[in-house]
């Protein structure tokens, strides 16, 4: 059996093999794998008896269940209102040009994946911005180029 | 102006809520009758922005006949400029969890359910310990009742009740149409009630403090307190409890930089309000109170005159066409074009009068779209396009 297989296996498993499991079943793959490939939909589907359609169809109403393939770390900064006014854009500049990508694309060693999200609810502590699940507030030019130098540091790439 | 209007502070929600255990087992000895019109005498609204009376709905869904039912609490928390939900959740759960098990003796629920946003997937693992502990805690005084927590995966409109039903159900977020209401046919079709966090919250201070307590804070129609997000052009970002009923300007006062020009009230999907409107308006749900009432899930948005309200309508819009789940035509197409149409009117590429055609495009989209989502957009779009028009034209 192939690792994705095996992993759709333990999350039905661990979800149950109805409809309503289909979310924590995505969202376990996307954790691991950060997104969902074609082959992790087909499976996902077997496992739950619906069509690969189905699976895909709700897959992509879902801004945090990606279908592309991602790096690594998703880089998701806030684009809302007051994120936007306290100066999301310098932030968003200064990530681009650390990491040598535009919005949208992935680092060529996979290890970022740069994205822009709606309201992430850190508007008093504005702009803000998610690394996977984890959460940065208050950012300046500064500040982000701290917390990225930190995770650029490292070296293990999947 | 009249006494009542003014801002008063308050502090029940983040108070200590170590007697939670004790609040639990007592309220559970109470008749759910009894606790019922204890709700409904405090006339406690839906805290999310939608304001439907609390003791209402749990009401509805108790009198439903069915062997299984549920209890939601809504940590969909998505509306820009609302994080309240995310501070009780982290820092009072166990004022939550109670409400949600007393909501569940109440209506014969077994089940309750957590749907927490995927931006706060960061709250889960505590959350869960505070599960594990209440759910303990219940089993000692034999009250039947678990709790889980679904995760959502960004999806601005599954805040709206049916919309998180559809996708805890394993579907794409699209909103159900009205009626059947949730309290009768909600989650797998079962009766379900479904409150926001901040609802719960509020219910926990009734049953420990009595009704009349809650009751007399605030003004008609608008009883008791509310959390407030306040973020923007402000000095003290951050969160507040204050009782419902304040007047604008007085908030303003308290929380403006000196400088403000417009205060946005209740999120993207709420209203913009202009300076010379501030003294006008009031925090509250329906009925007149100083002129124009606000109702609000707690989001309020500072904007001194530095700020481009065209830039804030470009965000807003971009935002709406975005979470749009483009189920129904008026909003799917509603959104983009009104968010073409102001550009479009910006760049000069039409006259100035073509604001007032989006205008009535607003009004179709209020009339015709099928959730709170479609139907909102013309809130923020006509009160700023008819409070700063000439920001929008070239």
């Amino acid at each position: 059996m192939n690792p994705i297989q095996s992993l759709v296996k333990d999350l039905a498993d661990k979800h149950g093999r109805k409809r309503e499991s289909l979310l924590p079943i995505m969202q376990g793959v996307v954790a691991q794998e950060k997104y969902l490939s074609e082959l992790a939909m087909i499976e996902i589907a077997r496992e739950i008896d619906i069509s690969a359609s189905e699976v895909y169809g709700t897959a992509t109403f879902y801004s945090f269940l990606e279908t592309e393939k991602m790096g690594k770390y998703v880089i998701r900064v806030c684009k809302t209102i007051t994120c936007a006014m306290k100066g999301k854009n310098q932030v968003m500049l200064t990530i681009q040009n650390m990491l040598k990508i535009k919005l949208g694309e992935t680092t060529p060693d996979r290890k970022f994946t740069l994205l822009e999200t709606n309201c992430l609810g850190w508007c008093h502590k504005a702009p803000a911005m998610l690394i996977n699940d984890d959460v940065y507030t208050e950012l300046t030019p500064e500040k982000v180029r701290e917390v990225l130098s930190m995770y650029m540091k490292e070296n293990h790439v999947n | 102006m009249a006494n009542s209007y003014l801002l008063k502070r308050a502090d029940f929600i983040f108070r200590n809520e170590n007697d939670w255990e004790k609040i639990l087992s007592n309220s559970i000895k109470k008749k759910p009758a009894d606790l019922i019109n204890e709700l409904i005498s405090s006339e406690l609204k839906g805290r999310g922005g939608a304001g439907f009376p609390t003791g209402l709905k749990w009401k509805l869904t108790s009198e439903a006949k069915s062997d299984v039912k549920y209890v939601i609490c809504n940590a969909d928390e998505g509306e820009p400029g609302t994080f309240k939900d995310r501070e009780i959740l982290s820092k009072v759960p166990y004022k939550v969890l109670t409400a949600m098990a007393v909501c569940g003796y109440i209506t014969g629920a077994k089940q309750g359910f957590i749907y927490l946003r995927g931006e706060y997937k960061f709250l889960e693992e505590e959350l869960y310990k505070a599960i594990d502990e209440f759910e303990y805690y219940c089993k000692e005084i034999k009250l039947e009742f678990k709790i889980n927590i679904f995760m959502g995966s960004g999806a601005y409109i599954c805040g709206e009740e049916t919309a998180l039903m559809e996708s805890m159900e394993g579907r794409r977020g699209e909103p159900r149409n009205k009626p059947p209401f949730p309290s009768i046919e909600g989650y797998k079709e079962k009766p379900t009630v479904i409150n926001n966090v901040e609802t719960l919250a509020h219910a926990y201070t009734i049953f420990k403090e009595g009704a009349k307590k809650f009751y007399d804070l605030g003004v008609q129609y608008s009883r008791g307190t509310k959390l407030f997000s306040v973020s923007g052009d402000t000095p003290k970002p951050g969160i507040y409890e204050l009782e419902l009923g304040m007047s604008l300007q007085d908030f303003v006062y308290e929380f403006g930089d000196g400088d403000t020009k417009a205060v946005q009230v209740g999120g993207a999907s709420g209203f913009l309000v202009p300076r010379k409107k501030f003294k006008d308006a009031a925090i509250g749900f329906q009925g007149k109170l100083t002129g124009i009432s606000l109702p609000t899930g707690g989001s309020m948005m500072l904007f001194n005159s530095s700020r481009s309200m065209f830039n804030v309508l470009d965000n807003y819009l971009e935002f709406f066409r975005e979470e749009s789940c483009g189920q129904c035509t008026p909003c799917r197409v509603g959104c983009q074009q009104l968010l073409l149409g102001i550009k479009a009117v910006k760049r000069g590429d039409k006259p100035a009068s073509y604001l007032d055609k989006l205008m009535r495009l607003t009004e179709t989209m209020q009339l015709t779209a099928k959730c709170g989502l479609g139907q909102s957009v013309a809130n923020s779009f006509s009160s700023i396009v008819e409070n700063f028009r000439e920001e929008m034209i070239y």
